[in-house]
């Protein structure tokens, strides 16, 4: 099956004052099919939301191409053919209180993008948005409540429900259950998959919580300091992860067994993208790092069918 | 146990609202000793935080209710003491770290003048020798080129150098028991692990208490020994870790624990707790955790279930429950 979405050696560089650019992502490569989910899992400052933000056309890429249901969106006429694939593509964001307005009512919040592109009659307005409540789970009297009168979870239902109203084919969430307490991220995963399951949406998502994306995804990709560094199926990437990030990201997920002993934890932290170490990016924090670790940047690169890695060791 | 270093009881707060009074902690009761780790755990509105935040008096006097119940800690009923004495004891012998380092460290001071402030406060050291007294303790918790660190400024640290600066700061008088609320949530998962072991070894090292209030329930699984979970003010289950873990006696502890997405296997949906957190200006009658309940029972809607003894060390607020697992 062709992908609906492809990203090809994208890069975003930054300005950093006068003199110093900050590459925030570096060559990153991956596709994403009709009704599949990638998950990009990463740290601050890993590149995933950029990655994200990239994909869509919220922020020019610097280099690299992508590609939205087989038309490449960048380069010389890119703008023109991004804004006649932009209404297939929707974002959800982490934190749903700062992408609802709180002086509008729900009804005119998820009303708003099928207000933009017109064409539809009063009722036929109401009736979407009782439809788009009802495949959130919300009851159709929220419509003419506001944003603050829900709880975080039903917040992000509403957000949910906006970024259908075009009926989309592809959607990036980002962080979309972070903010979330425990009981209601279970509630709004398992949201995200009956809706996938429902319309065939694409997903790219975004987090940072390995074992959430476990459960989204049937992709992962592991990000450190801008550059995909493994990328596999989900049963290979949790059952042999290669790259010794990845293996360090899984050994912390806190897990709710007091008999379980973590190893200890991984030293130092993300490099600085403005001082971009020679070499991988990992070196200084891996525990098996070796001399040309230092010094020869690793590429991803197969290692079995579908399971990519950027490590000289695997 | 011997004489417990806290005991708290019947602790309630209150807070004015435009609504009336809105009670954020009803009846919370528990006992720590000497070096022990508790956990509190719970989510949004479970009165953790609130809990506490009265355990140092630090409630603003004009929204909150006089706390009612008892904390009593080395002696004294902390609730009954008087401010001056108060702040003797609050960075002194029971010192908290917050989930964001960044709101709680001044911004315009250097890593070597807040530290200088407790110590210079607390042990009246002179200002030489509480600049000596900060590289120590930055040393203590692992910063690395604590001599030049410290004269930093907090916007020139990373999220978890700040975390270990409130550490630090925290530490300095060697206080008995450190609270730590949500001190890991705002930091990614590597700097979280390198918190929590610097916090176990700090721990041992000064042999102080600590109750460690988290909404991450592998937080509190890797930490503590006892945990307390709370609910809508309440608390609904206290057990000793394993025993929560391996046998959770109340509905909604099963349920937070059953929501954790696994991360060794596949699922096709996740288990999930029905509803939504109650708003706390909303009164529920009985159980509060009974319109989510998926064992609720008629009675639960209108009696409210008392902590009961489930087994050794473990309470559960939830009699039904109990009384299902001992029929036959």
């Amino acid at each position: 099956m062709s992908p609906i979405v492809a990203a090809r050696g994208l890069v975003k560089e930054f300005q950093a004052g006068r003199e110093r650019t900050l590459r925030a992502v570096n060559d990153v490569t991956f596709e994403i099919t009709a009704g599949e989910t990638l998950g990009l899992v990463g740290e601050s400052g890993s590149g995933k939301s950029t990655t994200g933000r990239m994909l869509i056309g919220l922020i020019p890429v610097t280099a690299g191409e992508v590609t939205l249901f087989g038309q490449s969106v960048t380069g010389p006429g890119g703008a023109e053919r991004l804004a006649a694939v932009r209404h297939r593509m929707q974002f959800v964001f982490q934190d749903p209180n700062g992408s609802l307005n709180p002086r509008m009512r729900v009804r005119d919040a998820i009303a708003e993008p099928l207000d933009i592109k017109g064409g539809l009659s009063r009722a036929e307005r109401t009736e979407r948005v009782a439809e788009l409540l009802d495949m959130v789970g919300l009851p159709a009297a929220s419509a003419d409540r506001y944003p603050h009168e829900f709880s975080g979870g039903q917040r992000q239902r509403i957000g949910i429900a906006r970024a259908l109203a075009l009926r989309p084919e592809f959607i990036v969430c980002d962080e979309p259950v972070s903010a979330l307490d425990v009981s209601m991220q279970a509630q709004i995963v398992n949201l995200l998959l009956d809706l996938q399951e429902r319309f065939g949406l694409g997903y790219l998502f975004i987090a940072h919580d390995l074992a959430v994306v476990r459960s989204m995804s049937r992709t992962v990709a592991v990000m450190y300091a801008g550059s995909i560094v493994e990328i596999a199926s989900r049963a290979a990437l949790y059952a042999a992860p290669q790259h010794p990030y990845t293996q360090a990201l899984l050994d912390v997920v806190p897990r709710p067994d007091p008999d379980r002993v973590r190893k200890p934890a991984l030293a130092g932290e993300v490099p600085s993208m403005l001082n971009r170490p020679a070499g991988c990016a990992f070196a200084m924090r891996c525990p098996r790092a070796e001399a040309r670790c230092r010094s020869e940047t690793p590429v991803l690169r197969e290692i079995a069918t579908g399971h990519r890695a950027a490590c000289h060791l695997v | 146990m011997t004489t417990p270093l806290l005991a708290v009881r019947d602790l309630t707060v209150q807070f004015r609202t435009d609504a009336g009074w809105l009670t954020a902690v009803e009846n919370v009761g528990f006992e720590l000793g000497a070096q022990e780790t508790l956990g509190i755990v719970g989510e949004s509105g479970s009165g953790k935080s609130v809990t506490a935040l009265s355990l140092l008096g630090l409630h603003a006097a004009s929204t909150t209710r006089l706390p009612t119940g008892s904390i009593d800690y080395a002696g004294q009923n902390l609730l009954k003491l008087p401010e001056r004495a108060m702040r003797r004891i609050r960075g002194g012998e029971i010192a908290m770290i917050f989930q964001d380092p960044m709101s709680s460290l001044n911004p315009v001071l250097t890593v070597a003048d807040q530290i200088s402030e407790t110590v210079m406060l607390h042990q009246g050291l002179d200002r030489a020798a509480a600049r000596k007294r900060a590289v120590g303790l930055l040393d203590m918790v692992r910063i690395a080129d604590a001599a030049h660190r410290v004269d930093a400024y907090p916007h020139q640290l990373s999220g978890g150098m700040r975390q270990r600066v409130m550490i630090a700061i925290a530490i300095a008088c060697r206080p008995k028991l450190l609270i730590a609320d949500e001190p890991t949530t705002a930091l990614d998962v590597t700097i979280q692990a390198q918190i929590l072991d610097l916090l176990r070894e700090l721990q041992a090292e000064l042999g102080m208490s600590v109750i460690l209030i988290s909404h991450d329930l592998g937080v509190i699984a890797e930490f503590a020994r006892r945990v307390m979970v709370m609910y809508a003010g309440r608390v609904v289950e206290a057990a000793p870790s394993r025993a929560l873990f391996r046998q959770p006696m109340h509905p909604y502890t099963s349920g937070l624990l059953a929501a954790i997405p696994p991360l060794d296997h596949d699922v096709t949906r996740l288990s999930t707790i029905a509803g939504s957190i109650p708003d706390p200006a909303r009164r529920i009658p009985g159980c509060r955790f009974s319109p989510r309940c998926a064992e609720v029972e008629a009675a639960c809607r209108e009696t409210a279930p008392d902590l009961v003894t489930v087994g050794a060390g473990h309470l559960a607020r939830c009699p039904p429950r109990l009384h299902r697992m001992a029929a036959p």
